[in-house]
């Protein structure tokens, strides 16, 4: 059966969002696109198991993230086992990511455990519900409500945050404000 | 965890770390500004992405795959 111009439209309407997502989880453009590329075939060759009228996002996401899971985690894990790869992975390339300016915040992002990682930027960036994101990532509502706190927690204190006023613009705002202010 | 020696007995380095620590080890609640802002920060990086659209790659990729299913129907 050929596949639903909707069907079609809504896949590609998704594709945006899941480079996004593949970004803060693999930490590197090229890989990323890879795997959004893996998912894409995937769901593509099981898009008769995508049941109409569900989010058709959530079921993309969820493909890919299993699917970073158990491919590209094992693939890391031979080269080093720790999450500190991912980090260092980001600063060796700060430019392969995007621009500059949330260099700062990528690293601080890059340094959370995969998990809370996760979480934080599915419910915090994606725009999914905490219940969506549970179903994404195969656990309860209330583990991704903790995971999302923690990294909330931790990205305060890698960035040296305790209060609004002390949430300093990186570097480069920094630079033209320290020129342009008083 | 709370265990403190007497100031007296502090040395230099203990002093001078403890005046420029920010009482940030009470990971108890943040406050909602804070949260606030990583969210604009979080949501901005990710916009940048997203704001870079469908790379030509996947456009075909998937109006490919899509014309081989329409051949292979019967």
């Amino acid at each position: 059966m050929p596949m639903d111009e909707s069907v079609r439209k809504a896949v590609l309407s998704a594709v945006p969002s899941l480079r996004a997502f593949a970004i803060s989880l693999c930490g590197n453009v090229d890989r990323a696109d890879d795997l959004v590329q893996e998912t894409l075939l995937r769901a593509l060759a099981n898009i008769d198991s995508f049941q109409p009228g569900t989010n058709m996002s959530a079921w993309l996401f969820t493909i890919l993230r299993n699917h970073f899971r158990s491919e590209y985690r094992k693939r890391r894990r031979e080269v080093e086992d720790s999450d500190g790869h991912h980090a260092e992975t980001l600063k060796s390339q700060p430019d392969q990511y995007g621009h500059v300016e949330f260099r700062e915040f990528r690293e601080a992002l890059a340094q959370l455990p995969s998990d809370q990682r996760e979480a934080l930027v599915l419910v915090g960036a994606s725009g999914f519900s905490y219940e969506e994101a549970a179903g994404i990532c195969g656990c309860a509502v209330g583990t991704i409500k903790s995971r999302v706190n923690r990294a909330r927690t931790r990205l305060a204190e890698l960035l040296h945050v305790n209060s609004a006023e002390d949430f300093g613009p990186d570097e480069t705002t920094r630079a033209v404000l320290a020129s342009g202010g008083e | 965890m709370n265990e403190r020696k007497p100031v007296g007995q502090q040395n230099h380095m203990e002093a001078a770390a403890t005046r420029n620590k920010k009482p940030t080890s009470k990971p108890a609640k943040l406050g909602r500004d804070v949260q606030a802002r990583l969210g604009q920060q979080l949501r901005a990086m990710y916009d940048d992405v997203v704001n870079q659209g469908v790379p030509d790659r996947f456009a075909e990729l998937v109006n490919r795959l899509d014309g081989d299913r329409k051949k292979d129907a019967p």
